[in-house]
């Protein structure tokens, strides 16, 4: 009886082995799958011209030419469209934030009537999709004379996004009552409870919200496209789009371009990862 | 006596003065209430509400932005139901494009229930699929142009290795929308694979014990027990997927700008050229606005359907 059992328990720690080779190399042909374009990216950007279009490719080029990324940078004027990118997203992130965490305090803490049924309006007009205002927006901000400023960009976001209130308010929430009615009776009103007691202790549930927000700015295409026309006020994203329509055939700029576009969110990715992690959990499975 | 009467009518005096102070407060706490969630209510009237009633007026106009705006009635609609050949291709495409959601979902769910399994280097697993999540959609599409190249690309010529002649994957009306799929799905395992991760720890292990102990198999254990428990989960990401679907645009404006042959003109490529390349905003309107209906209508079916496999424990 005790060897059968022995028995069957190797038995089941060969399977288990084997089952975990089956995964490790499904695993590994699925990180190469990632990974590969991105090699082949890096290795076409410092290639010269001609080895581009060399067959069959060379992985590692003989010589680095490392002045692509120069090259890149200096043509397709990377560094204003860097310098235009964070001039929109940075002021429209601090005050999208508080506004955000002030509306998400309110529905965490604050008593009033009909909280919820208001937070349940807020929340259903996540549901609309964006693109219904694109047109009306543009005719709007065209009258107001918003139209190759940065203002269309920039506005919008400062009153604060429903996704960022949601996240916020789930954290607020378990911020303890007794905290709050302490600071309260202290004399530090419903403002001065929020900005000296609540900010400061949601510091790591704002920086989540900050990463994803920056993401989101810095990556975005189709808002400035719309709204940006004078090369001079592009955002990085634009530069690129624009560089890649002026220099179709140039891959290896294009690539050390795209590569250098990247590396802003690489970095942020690599030192706030756990942020992430969190942030798409709490408001992917709550929502 | 009188003394002790004197004692209760200043004590009621001061329960009602308190039940005032106390009423005065809770209005205060109401005013600041109200105060603190209002920033978000004022930008979605702004530039929510606001635009979308008026592009329901300008849906119903003839209008290019110079000149003032006629109205026309359905005029629009008309054209977009009966007479617009284009549209109709365009929402076809929409809906091609949107079979790499299945694809997406289940390729996350594999990668994440492989990463569940005590697996060393997790991290550089999860970091490898999730990567293209947080990169520019314009970086990753020049990229990916350059990777379908059909004589140079790199694809190709890993095809070649193994003597398949690639096709000319941009330049063909039948493989376009194939190849803008594939990048679609590529960048798109993150979030799901991060979020069924998170979902499987939750299931209890509790349930895969008693289903040992009654005999079932890892198949059986994975259709009736991982499947309903992370339900949630394939539920959210597959209504946030086909939100997205319907609104793609980015890819495919800089892979192939809606060519070869409209055959990857997405509806809000079309819309975007409507309005801001012909200038026709009244039309591009109706076109949004028979979106936003399409949207709804498939998020409320969503809703319903799910009722019949989703399980909220």
């Amino acid at each position: 009886m005790s060897r059968e059992l022995a028995i069957s328990k190797s038995n089941k720690k060969k399977k288990e082995t084997v089952s975990k080779c089956f995964i490790y190399f499904f695993l590994v042909i699925g990180a190469l799958i990632m990974a590969v374009p991105f090699l082949w990216m890096l290795s076409t950007s410092l290639k010269t011209e001609g080895t581009v279009f060399a067959i069959p490719p060379k992985w590692i080029p003989d010589v680095f030419l490392w002045s692509n990324y120069s090259q890149a940078i200096e043509e397709a004027q990377l560094v204003q469209g860097l310098v235009n990118t964070l001039t929109i997203v940075i002021p429209s992130l601090i005050i999208g934030l508080f506004s955000a965490s002030i509306a998400a305090y309110g529905f965490a803490k604050l008593e009033f009537p009909g909280r919820e049924k208001l937070f349940m309006i807020l929340l259903s007009t996540m549901m609309i999709p964006g693109i219904v205002t694109m047109v009306p927006s543009y005719v709007i901000f065209r009258n107001l004379g918003w139209i190759d400023t940065f203002k269309p960009l920039m506005i919008p976001g400062m009153f604060g996004g429903v996704a960022c209130v949601f996240f916020l308010r789930q954290f607020f929430k378990n911020i303890p009552k007794e905290l709050i009615e302490a600071a309260e009776l202290d004399g530090l009103g419903y403002f001065g409870t929020f900005m000296k007691i609540v900010l400061p202790l949601s510091k790591p549930a704002i920086a989540t919200q900050a990463i994803f927000g920056f993401l989101g700015g810095y990556n975005d295409y189709m808002g400035p496209l719309i709204y940006l026309n004078d090369p001079d006020k592009f955002t990085l994203q634009l530069k690129l789009a624009s560089f890649n329509g002026a220099y179709s055939s140039e891959w290896t700029l294009i690539m050390a371009g795209s590569v250098l576009a990247l590396i802003p969110t690489v970095l942020l990715f690599y030192f706030a990862q756990k942020y992430f992690v969190e942030g798409i959990v709490m408001t992917g499975l709550k929502g | 006596m009188s003394k002790n009467g004197d004692l209760n009518v200043q004590l009621n005096v001061k329960s009602v003065e308190f039940n005032v102070n106390k009423k005065k407060k809770f209005k205060r706490k109401y005013i600041y209430g109200y105060l603190f969630i209002a920033p978000p209510f004022i930008g979605f009237i702004l530039f929510g509400l606001i635009p979308i009633v008026y592009s329901l007026y300008i849906s119903m106009t003839s209008f290019d932005l110079f000149n003032p705006a006629v109205f026309t009635g359905l005029d629009n609609y008309k054209k977009l139901f009966l007479e617009d050949p284009l549209f109709w291709q365009s929402l076809f495409n929409t809906i091609y494009a949107a079979i790499g959601i299945p694809i997406g979902i289940g390729l996350s769910l594999l990668i994440a229930m492989g990463l569940s399994k005590n697996i060393k280097g997790i991290n550089f697993f999860r970091t490898a699929f999730f990567l293209p999540s947080i990169c520019s959609v314009v970086a990753l599409t020049l990229m990916w142009k350059w990777i379908f190249n059909a004589d140079y690309g790199v694809l190709n010529n890993i095809l070649g290795f193994f003597h398949i002649q690639g096709p000319n994957w941009l330049g063909s009306s039948t493989w376009a929308m194939p190849a803008l799929i594939i990048q679609g799905v590529w960048g798109g395992l993150g979030t799901g694979m991060i979020l069924y991760i998170a979902a499987l720890k939750n299931v209890p292990r509790t349930f895969y014990e008693a289903a040992d102990i009654d005999g079932a198999n890892n198949w059986d254990k994975f259709w009736h027990i991982t499947l309903p428990a992370i339900s949630p989960t394939t539920f959210y990401l597959a209504i946030t997927a086909v939100i997205g679907a319907m609104q793609a645009f980015v890819p495919y404006m800089l892979m192939t700008n809606g060519g070869p042959d409209y055959s990857t003109t997405t509806i809000v490529l079309y819309l975007y050229n409507n309005a801001f390349r012909y200038m026709n905003m009244g039309y591009a309107s109706a076109m949004a606005w028979l979106l936003f209906v399409v949207i709804m209508a498939m998020t409320i079916i969503n809703f319903k359907v799910s009722s019949k496999w989703v399980h909220y424990d």
